[in-house]
């Protein structure tokens, strides 16, 4: 019988849950002994000239092994004016970036001996504001005459509105989050007598981290081996190898040792990337009747101190994926990246999508209080329609399949939305101190958007157990389970005699990893290729053992072995068998997916939230969600993928915000200022199922990793609007803070 | 310092710095490296562990302040024959995990929970489970865990 779709408990937790994973800071690797242990001297300020820095003390102090500064790294940082050095040299431009490097015997002296480290800054002022960095007034770099990293200001068609009954514009601000996986960075390495750096990292793609090791030290690819052992949360943050790790690399040679390195969560805070990060100015156009017309979106992406994943590729998804789930005859997006003195802006669980639906979901609130139609109807009267799939924006995106109004209508009629209206009149009526506010978002987005392809390896060994080796990384997806669930109906082979390995690059050399939700749909895709190839093959060897023709054997998955066809009775062989068979060089495929082409999923979120209106405090009640991400392999981890992503989008509606005072200190540098969400500010999670599956990869399957943050987010925002929407309220900014709401209705209150 | 403390029913008797933390007196001297450190503001609850049956942050408690006590952690939860307790096995049932780094700590703070309130709501469980974060699963199968190991319906 097929396991496939059915709640199977991962495979994942024995270990995780007895004696704990083994994330980087666990590992007690032989190769590590004697490690020295290191910190990093950041930046206090934002924007420096680096006057001197005097390390004479801190190199006498107890302890130290080494202290290094950019002079003595001699290893070229990325060429370009506004190439990102790995330790600053003669400015820094955030606070939290490296500038030196201590390293001691004992962890417990690494703070002591980084106060030590003399550095004199000659302050510069500091870039914070999108505006004040678009002026020029003062640049970032040396020999650049502006900010802008990517883009530009496009000159519009004034003629777009020309048709339209209703315009509606508005600036909205999608503000800058921490992703704040719950272990922080880390990585530990060695160079071996054999020449080799083994590094263990935390980090979400080992191969691309290999690569950026290998270029940084000005070493051959196949020098460096890079292992990913349990990772503990990346959400886009720890895709690759950040500055830090070839630092360490480049240490652990000088001082020819082992190093191990574990930032602390304030260090996490400020010097690990940011997500999100962008101004919107969207403006919305279109009939009394609903129908929109004309959307326009302009986009400023803060892109931090370097330009990273926040210079290009946010804004970039940003502006594919601008319309979101709607037919809109003319759509103008124009994206400019600009440089701050603040963290770099790189990827956070979305990526550029969150802020599109963002955009696109409050600008269809906003048209819809205009012309006063439920929210819901306008969106109905705009969705693109099943029957016009595949389906080409004008943003230039290919969706692939959708059931926009379905979904819509599937959360609607389970959160019992009609009541809840009724509900909501029922408080206002009776002037209720707390209000009622339900909120729309209707999603798209794109996964495997990257275009990368992926590896996939499956071996059945000579005992009859299968192990396969993939390219994708999982840190808690559980994408382990899922792919031996995959194999194991496949192959008939039962999931505890199935191995999974991932995330070494001795063992897989070539491999994108994972991110943009592309595992499943990717890794997966290629296992099953290559699952394929082996069975091909197995055939031909059964069909010998069996004294048969290829053509007339055949795979009883239901045991596991090989028959002829339609005489089980004559006699099987089983893997074990075959595999012994195979010869030389063993029952094996190794596979790459190059033919990635990008899926599309979809959903509609329904959220509920109360306001107090004297206090301001909004509360999150309700959360329904439709997440169609196709057929889905574990409905276990599938759900459990949904809720994580609903609770970060919820999490930047709501609460968090990563800020940073007008010098650019940041303010939420610790996890007692960040407000990370808790269990006490979300409800419980109501899930709608729905799979519509896509055409574009051989399991059907789309990803579901970031799904449900794209749609949280703006339905909670719609809700607090909405909730004081009779009060004349028609925005307010994420995160929808007490004092934020208790300032807008003040506001509506007073006519301003 | 010389301190002795009864970890996971076994004693340990070692030399330590004055200033050494309860969590790397577990990690590093014992070598018990379930217990993870999420923060550097007793904010997260990743190190949680039982310090005479009651749950602690491990970040913010000396080893000296251990010094004759009983401790705790995740890796003493589980029986002789390996058999696991039932908030272990409830954290796997519900999927309460996903990366596995709060695991231990939600673990520790959830058999604290159900030894002082056997029969908590959900409400309860949430409100209980404040100090402990979780980037990863949104807390609804966390709070489900805990339903299940308290014998009660998981949807309460
Ligand atoms: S490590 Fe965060 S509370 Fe102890
Ligand atoms: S499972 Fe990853 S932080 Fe909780």
């Amino acid at each position: 019988m097929s396991v496939m779709g059915t709640r199977v408990v991962r495979i994942e937790d024995h270990k995780l849950i007895t004696s704990g994973g083994s994330y980087v800071d666990d590992l007690r690797e032989p190769e590590l002994t004697g490690a020295v242990h290191a910190m990093f001297v950041r930046s206090p300020i934002a924007h420096a000239r680096i006057g001197s820095i005097d390390v004479s003390a801190a190199r006498e102090a107890p302890g130290v092994v080494g202290v290094f500064t950019a002079d003595d790294l001699d290893i070229a940082f990325a060429p370009g004016p506004t190439g990102e050095p790995w330790l600053a040299r003669d400015r820094v431009r955030y606070v939290g970036e490296p500038v030196a490097l201590v390293l001691t015997e004992h962890p417990y002296q690494l703070a002591d001996v980084a106060e030590l480290v003399d550095i004199d800054y000659d302050p510069l002022d500091a870039v914070i504001d999108l505006d004040d960095a678009l002026s020029g007034r003062t640049l970032l770099f040396d020999g650049t005459d502006s900010n802008v990293a990517g883009g530009k200001a496009k000159p519009f068609d004034e003629k777009l509105f020309d048709d339209c009954e209703v315009v509606v514009t508005r600036t909205i601000t999608n503000q800058r989050v921490a992703p704040a996986p719950l272990e922080v960075r880390g990585a530990a390495c060695a160079w071996g007598e054999d020449g080799r750096l083994t590094m263990w990292l935390s980090t979400q793609n080992a191969q691309i981290a290999r690569d950026i090791l290998a270029g940084g030290l000005g070493v051959d690819p196949g020098t460096v081996r890079v292992i990913a052992p349990d990772v503990g949360g990346g959400f886009g943050a720890k895709i690759g190898a950040d500055p830090e790790a070839v630092v360490l690399g480049w240490a652990s040679r000088r001082v020819g040792r082992p190093v191990r390195w574990f930032e602390t969560r304030s260090e996490n805070l400020t010097a690990m990337t940011h997500g999100r990060g962008q101004r919107h100015t969207v403006t919305i156009g279109g009939r009394r009747d609903g129908t929109v017309l004309a959307y326009r979106l302009e986009v400023v992406q803060d892109a931090g101190a370097y330009p990273r994943a926040g210079a290009g590729m946010l804004p970039g998804f940003t502006r594919l994926m601008a319309p979101g789930v709607y037919r809109i005859p003319r759509v103008e997006v124009a994206t400019r990246s600009v440089l701050t003195n603040t963290t770099p802006i790189a990827a956070y669980r979305g990526a550029g999508r969150p802020e599109a639906t963002a955009a696109i979901e409050r600008a269809m609130d906003l048209f819809a209080a205009e012309i006063g139609m439920d929210p819901a109807e306008v969106r109905r009267i705009n969705f693109i329609r099943p029957e016009e799939f595949p389906y080409t924006t004008p943003s230039g995106a290919s969706y692939d399949t959708g059931e926009y109004a379905k979904a819509l209508d599937a959360v609607l009629s389970a959160g019992g939305y009609a009541e809840l209206r009724a509900e909501q009149a029922r408080r206002r009526e009776a002037g209720d101190v707390v209000v009622l506010g339900l909120g729309i978002a209707a999603y798209v987005e794109i996964t495997a958007g990257d275009g990368m392809g992926e590896s996939g390896r499956v071996d059945v060994n000579p005992d009859g157990t299968v192990t396969a080796y993939t390219g994708s990384s999982p840190h808690g997806q559980g994408l382990h389970t899922s792919l031996a669930m995959l194999l194991s109906d496949q192959f008939g082979v039962p999931m505890d005699k199935i191995t999974i390995r991932h995330g070494d690059t001795d063992e897989v050399p070539k491999a994108v990893g994972t991110f943009a939700s592309r595992s499943l749909q990717l890794g997966g895709s290629v296992l099953k290729q290559a699952g394929d190839q082996v069975i091909e093959r197995a055939k031909e060897i059964a069909a010998n053992l069996l004294e048969a023709s290829p053509d007339d054997v055949e795979l009883n998955v239901d045991q596991g072995a090989w028959q002829v066809r339609g005489a089980p009775s004559g006699g099987t062989v089983t893997w074990a068998q075959v595999a012994a068979a195979a010869g030389e060089d063993g029952l094996s495929a190794d596979v790459w997916y190059g033919d990635v082409q990008p899926t599309f999923p979809f959903g509609a979120h329904l959220a509920v939230v109360e306001v107090d209106t004297l206090t301001g405090k909004a509360v999150l009640r309700r959360i329904i969600a439709v997440d169609d991400a196709g057929p889905v392999v574990n409905p276990v981890t599938f759900q459990g993928q949904r809720h994580g992503g609903l609770a970060q989008g919820v999490a930047q509606a709501l609460l968090e915000e990563m800020s940073y005072d007008a010098d650019g200190n940041p303010t939420t540098a610790t996890l007692a200022d960040y407000p990370f969400i808790t269990a006490t500010e979300l409800p419980d999670f109501e899930l709608v199922d729905m799979a519509t599956p896509t055409t574009r990869n051989p399991l059907g399957v789309k990803g579901i990793g970031e799904a449900a943050t794209i749609g949280s987010t703006p339905a909670v925002q719609n809700a607090v609007v909405d909730a004081l929407a009779h009060l004349g309220v028609r925005h307010i900014e994420m995160p929808a803070t007490p004092q934020r709401v208790w300032q807008a209705i003040n506001d509506a209150r007073e006519g301003r | 310092m010389k301190v002795t403390i009864e970890v996971n029913g076994r004693s340990t008797v070692e030399e330590v710095e004055d200033r050494t933390l309860l969590v790397h007196y577990l990690r590093d001297t014992l070598g018990l490296t379930a217990t993870n450190v999420g923060c550097d503001t007793t904010s997260c609850g990743a190190c949680t562990v039982l310090l005479d049956g009651e749950s602690v942050k491990s970040c913010t408690v000396l080893a000296a302040q251990a010094d004759g006590h009983r401790v705790t952690t995740v890796e003493g939860l589980t029986g002789e024959g390996g058999e696991l307790h039932p908030v272990q096995r409830a954290f796997s049932n519900q999927h309460g995990l996903q990366c596995g780094f709060c695991t231990p700590g939600m673990i520790m703070a959830s058999v604290s929970i159900l030894a002082e309130n056997p029969k908590p709501t959900r409400q309860e469980v949430r409100e209980a489970l404040e100090g402990n974060l979780c980037r990863c699963t949104g807390y609804h199968n966390i709070v489900s865990a805990v339903m299940e190991a308290s014998g009660q319906e998981v949807d309460g």
